[in-house]
């Protein structure tokens, strides 16, 4: 099913319904989006004012996610929808709880952010050459997956996969980097531990990115993907073809 | 420090959205003009996707097909149904199922311009031999109909007379024993125990066909046919109905015909997709329910054809 054809329902209403579900995520894609990037930019600008404003949004994803929840609660109890519209509603469910989760791994940036600008801002700028290098890859893993889902697009998922395996050895090699400053220079350790905990928030973004990946081409093939190697999958999505 | 790609757009969440959309759109209508009509499509299938066929097969059909007249009704059919398997028979009306269904105890024989072509075999034996007797054959598969149709005779007599007149007991006690076991299979027996000797035409819709079922049950067929027995039902008979086939299902190999897709999701073991006289996909019914091989199956499912 390359196409998941969800305007072509009988019912209109039920066309309705779905379409709302996928804008509601996607509106709650973008303000997700949003809100990594003014952490991160709270944290490299130290702007603590966007550092509150982004813990300030943090409920407003929050009420979405419940409210997205509940929308799907209804779909399956009207509906009871069946293969594609089934595996939409579930998809749904699902990265819609990824985001909430990015969400929150946002709001902790922006706690790191408020806490170094206390501790007196970028006296040194150790460590912001890997925030910023983690921070774009993030970003744009974020970026695809949501676009992997508005278009049900399996490549760009799989590069989704990819680039979250990437951020994972950069974030294994950020970690070694900062913990040799902090050999260097106990007295960073409590700045450079700011940075690695945001580091570490960044990367579970990615992961959670990847995650919505995945649900992406369980929506459209029906295969579940978790905990399988991109190798595997790549190798599951050609045997199909 | 401050030149970051990060810097130069933070796109608002109703314009990503809003342009996200643009892009599907455009790639889904282009799909759209290259999509063949659900009739098209139909029309040139040769083969079933899936797994039509099925080790231990109790009814063994290939190549089937059907004419009323000049018209033909099913078209090429090769499907195997399984001991003590439910298999459901779904597609949209006039798609031919029951005609395929009624096939399999030549109940199509009763229609004169009927012909069935091909093979049909229980356990091996073709019941299409022109040799065979059609009485003992429905004996061994027996059908429910859409509507109730009890005899206009006491529920007692419903359910004896089957064994009656296939002369499989005698005693009146032994026809006690088969009356009470069938009604009891048929989830029946605590609601009319005390009235037996009460019309079968008296009892409620889902009541009326337990009883049909009870009387199918009678006889000790080895095959049920249903051919949409909750259509008249309200949703408690229709749950005690769909109870009652889970039961009967260790005992016994079951083809039911239904409208209803939820119905074949929860009492079905396979479920095969009919449209326009052709077998278009079997497979178990968890996996067409949820990633259907083929896609008039998945348009039919979730509700797709216009």
């Amino acid at each position: 099913m390359e196409n998941l054809h969800i305007d072509q329902h009988i019912s209109r209403q039920f066309n309705t319904d779905l379409e709302h579900l996928r804008e509601h995520l996607l509106e709650m894609g973008g303000l997700v989006e949003e809100q990594v990037a003014d952490a991160v930019r709270a944290i490299e600008s130290a702007d603590s004012e966007l550092a509150e404003k982004v813990l300030r949004t943090e409920d407003e994803i929050d009420r979405r996610e419940v409210a997205l929840d509940e929308e799907c609660t209804l779909v399956l109890a009207r509906r009871q929808p069946a293969a594609s519209d089934l595996r939409l509603v579930l998809m749904v469910t699902k990265a819609n709880r990824d985001l909430e989760r990015m969400g929150d791994e946002a709001d902790k940036i922006a706690h790191m952010a408020i806490a170094l600008n206390d501790a007196g801002g970028a006296t040194s700028p150790r460590g912001f050459v890997e925030l910023r290098h983690i921070g774009n890859s993030v970003q744009a893993l974020v970026n695809q997956s949501l676009d992997a889902f508005a278009r049900f697009d399996v490549q760009t998922a799989i590069q989704v996969v990819k680039g979250d395996k990437q951020v994972d050895r950069d974030y294994g090699s950020a970690m070694r980097e900062l913990a040799t400053y902090m050999m260097e220079d106990p007295r960073s350790i409590t700045r450079v531990m700011n940075i690695i905990w945001a580091l570490r928030s960044l990367e579970r973004i990615g992961d959670h990115a990847r995650n919505i990946a995945e649900h992406v081409i369980y929506l459209v093939h029906g295969m579940d993907v978790r905990h399988t190697s991109v190798g595997e999958i790549e190798a599951q999505l050609e045997e199909r073809e | 420090m401050q030149d970051t790609v990060i810097e130069s757009k933070a796109p608002t969440a109703k314009t990503v959205q809003v342009e996200r959309t643009k892009k599907t759109t455009k790639t889904e209508s282009n799909a759209m003009n290259a999509k063949r009509s659900p009739t098209e499509i139909a029309e040139s299938i040769t083969e079933t996707v899936g797994k039509p066929l099925a080790q231990n097969a109790k009814l063994a059909m290939r190549n089937v097909n059907v004419h009323y007249d000049q018209k033909q009704a099913v078209f090429d059919v090769n499907l195997d149904i399984a001991e003590n398997q439910v298999v459901a028979l779904i597609g949209p009306s006039g798609c031919g199922k029951s005609t395929f269904l009624r096939c399999l105890n030549r109940m199509n024989d009763t229609i004169d311009i009927c012909r069935v072509e091909g093979s049909i075999q229980l356990d091996g034996m073709d019941i299409y031999d022109s040799k065979l007797d059609v009485v003992p054959l429905r004996a061994r598969v027996g059908m429910v109909f859409q509507k109730p149709n009890p005899f206009p005779k006491s529920i007692y007599d419903n359910v004896a007379y089957g064994p009656r007149i296939h002369g499989l007991v005698n005693r009146r006690a032994d026809l006690d024993d088969v009356v009470e076991s069938s009604l009891r299979k048929a989830g029946l027996w605590e609601e009319v125990k005390d009235r037996l000797e009460s019309p079968g035409t008296g009892l409620s819709g889902g009541q009326q066909q337990r009883l049909c079922i009870a009387r199918t049950i009678a006889v000790s067929p080895e095959v049920i046919l249903m051919d949409e027995p909750c259509s008249a039902l309200d949703p408690i008979a229709t749950a005690k109905i769909e109870e009652l086939i889970a039961e009967l299902s260790q005992n016994f190999t079951i083809a039911i015909v239904t409208h209803s897709m939820q119905q074949a999701a929860r009492v079905s073991n396979r479920t095969a997709y009919f449209h326009l006289g052709r077998l278009v996909e079997v497979n178990e019914t968890e996996k067409v329910f949820t990633n259907p091989d083929h896609e008039l199956t998945e348009a039919y499912i979730t509700g797709r054809f216009g």
